[in-house]
């Protein structure tokens, strides 16, 4: 942990292509050249993060949260078409799923 | 109403409000006006508000006027009106959440915490603006330009919930929603010399907040005095099978607590790594006069430490980022929002990358990256996995703390409101002015910020207060007791102390 590899220009790229994100070349430029020093400031946490210590999820622990299985009002069909960039036939129109090759 | 009349009323406090409507003094409609009238005049020099909400909010106090004159039981609050952070959803008000992505948004829902609000008759007077998805300690990564200090244009209200310290300061609400994940509700109320709570996780619903890391987020109230804040915890807090996280626990009292005033037997320990070093000498001054105070008042003030909060800023850093990276998924451009389709081959996975990369901003790009970095396959466990262990040792810090002490204090922000543009390229620099509110998140414990006086360069300071897990309580108790004190020794609200805004300074 001590050792971890620096963040490059490829490893930025492949993380936004990973994240569904366009980056220019200038952004690519600029988070490479930040993350070193951001992952430096937190990788501290290794220090004590020690076999023993058990990991917390969630600040307030809790288990099997349910609720009656009764059906309850959601959303109307408009209403959740309404803010959709494109609907056809009340469904959401979205583009071509697959490339061509 | 005179315009003298309007500037009477404005500047009291909600609680203040209320009981003029309920005296007849003053009808919501007038007092509704009287905030739209004063957000007309002054929010061009502070751009605290992304939409205002004239008309619906006219017809809400109208409602609330005619229910009143019926004789109907109403909340204490009802007719009080309320700005509400853009990144809490509401039905038929655009909701950003700062971000171009969701530009011109109308929600078909209302977050519980709104169903709360518009239950209780509180007219909703717009949204206010935020760092874009809440990230942010500046209000500056907003897509919408940034937000005034009203106590000096050129500084930053703090973030990422500046928009509504800035409205509540500046006398536009007398109540305002914020959300906190690190700080977004503390460090705004701090720089801003108003009064900021982030409740126990899960005292308020989180449904209908747009998430940001759905383990730290927390919606509270920010207003001028904690009585006030109290009151609207008081409201927005309770059960919600909508939110699965949310606490069954009953509520309150907290006006009650915030009213008391007192402090005697009150241990109050001033955690150690969180004081001196990294601290400005003023901010640092006001807070040690503040604890004398509470000693003279009765309280007993002990030091503690907690060893492991250094490593809460680095935990931190990484929790949120990749809980963020996984909640901003959604926005795809299918569903709703932004879609950019690109010319060349606009298949869904290339129309997605072109519209995150159009309609997301630098920070929200990092952050997604940071994430999704952190949660990559042989980097997890040296990462996420590290960062959810020091989640576990800080819970364990709070734990031997509370067991010294009843409520935990520091400075809530290491500085006074610093200036815009001056750390907006250097993330790292930025990201401390969490510090001291980040470890609250991380163990799910409620913290409140509150004026302690003016520090560098006549700008205001905070004080906050800690209390364990579901003692939100404790908060008002010794928040309403400090505030008396303080108030007294200043010979009246810190506010009062402010420049006046003229308007149209732009």
């Amino acid at each position: 942990m001590t050792h971890m590899p620096s963040i490059g220009r490829d490893d930025v790229a492949r993380l936004a292509d990973l994240a569904r994100i366009q980056l220019t070349d200038e952004e690519i430029d600029r988070f490479a050249g930040e993350f070193d020093s951001i992952m430096d400031a937190v990788a501290s946490v290794s220090e004590v993060a020690t076999e023993d210590v058990p990991a917390t999820s969630h600040p307030i622990a809790m288990t099997n949260v349910f609720r009656e299985d009764v059906v309850e009002t959601t959303l109307t069909q408009e209403q959740a078409l309404a803010g959709a960039p494109e609907a056809q036939d009340g469904r959401f129109a979205v583009p071509q799923i697959l490339g061509e090759e | 109403m005179t315009p003298q009349n309007q500037t009477d009323i404005i500047r009291r406090s909600a609680a203040a409000q209320a009981a003029a409507l309920t005296a007849g003094e003053v009808s919501s409609e007038e007092l509704t006006r009287a905030h739209l009238d004063r957000i007309a005049a002054v929010d061009g020099d502070l751009n605290a508000f992304l939409h205002v909400n004239t008309e619906e909010a006219l017809a809400a106090a109208r409602e609330v006027d005619t229910r009143r004159a019926a004789g109907e039981e109403l909340h204490a609050l009802a007719g009080v009106p309320i700005a509400v952070k853009d990144v809490v959803v509401t039905e038929g008000q655009p909701t950003t959440a700062g971000s171009k992505i969701l530009e011109g948004w109308i929600p078909p829902y209302d977050a519980t915490l709104v169903t709360k609000l518009r239950a209780a008759g509180l007219p909703l007077l717009g949204k206010t603006n935020m760092d874009e998805f809440a990230m942010g300690s500046s209000t500056e990564t907003s897509a919408y330009g940034p937000t005034r200090n009203p106590w000096d244009r050129d500084r930053i209200p703090g973030g990422s919930g500046g928009g509504s310290a800035a409205a509540v300061g500046a006398y536009e609400a007398p109540l305002a929603i914020g959300t906190d994940t690190g700080g977004s509700i503390r460090q705004p109320g701090a720089v801003t010399g108003t009064v900021g709570v982030k409740p126990t996780y899960g005292s308020v619903s989180r449904y209908g907040l747009i998430a940001m890391a759905s383990s730290l987020d927390q919606a509270g109230p920010v207003t001028r005095t904690v009585e006030d804040s109290a009151l609207l915890h008081e409201l927005i807090a309770g059960h919600d099978p909508h939110d699965s996280t949310s606490l069954s626990d009953p509520v309150g009292p907290f006006a009650a607590a915030a009213r008391s005033k007192d402090v005697k037997g009150l241990r109050v320990g001033v955690i150690e790594e969180l004081a001196g070093e990294g601290f400005a000498p003023e901010v640092s001054a006001r807070f040690t006069e503040s604890l004398d105070q509470l000693e003279r008042a009765g309280a007993e003030i002990v030091r503690v430490s907690c060893p492991n909060f250094r490593y809460a800023l680095g935990a931190y850093y990484l929790i949120m980022p990749s809980e963020a990276s996984s909640n901003l998924a959604k926005f795809d451009g299918m569903r709703f929002g932004l879609r950019v389709v690109p010319e060349d081959h606009p298949t869904a996975e290339n129309v997605m990358k072109a519209t995150r990369g159009a309609g997301f901003g630098d920070e929200v790009k990092r952050r997604i990256l940071l994430g999704t970095y952190a949660l990559s396959a042989g980097y997890f466990d040296a990462y996420y996995g590290s960062a959810q262990k020091v989640r576990t040792l800080v819970q364990r810090d709070f734990a031997a703390a509370f067991e010294q002490v009843d409520v935990l204090a520091s400075p809530t922000a290491p500085t006074v409101a610093f200036r815009l543009g001056e750390q907006v390229d250097d993330p790292t620099a930025m990201y401390m002015n969490d510090i001291a509110t980040i470890p609250a998140n991380l163990a799910g414990v409620p913290g409140i910020s509150l004026p302690s006086g003016l520090a560098e360069d006549g700008l205001p300071a905070g004080i906050q207060f800690l209390a364990p897990a579901r003692a939100d309580e404790r908060l008002y108790r010794v928040g309403g007791a400090l505030e008396a004190l303080l108030e007294d020794s200043w010979g009246g609200p810190l506010l009062a102390k402010a420049p006046e805004l003229t308007g149209g300074m732009n």
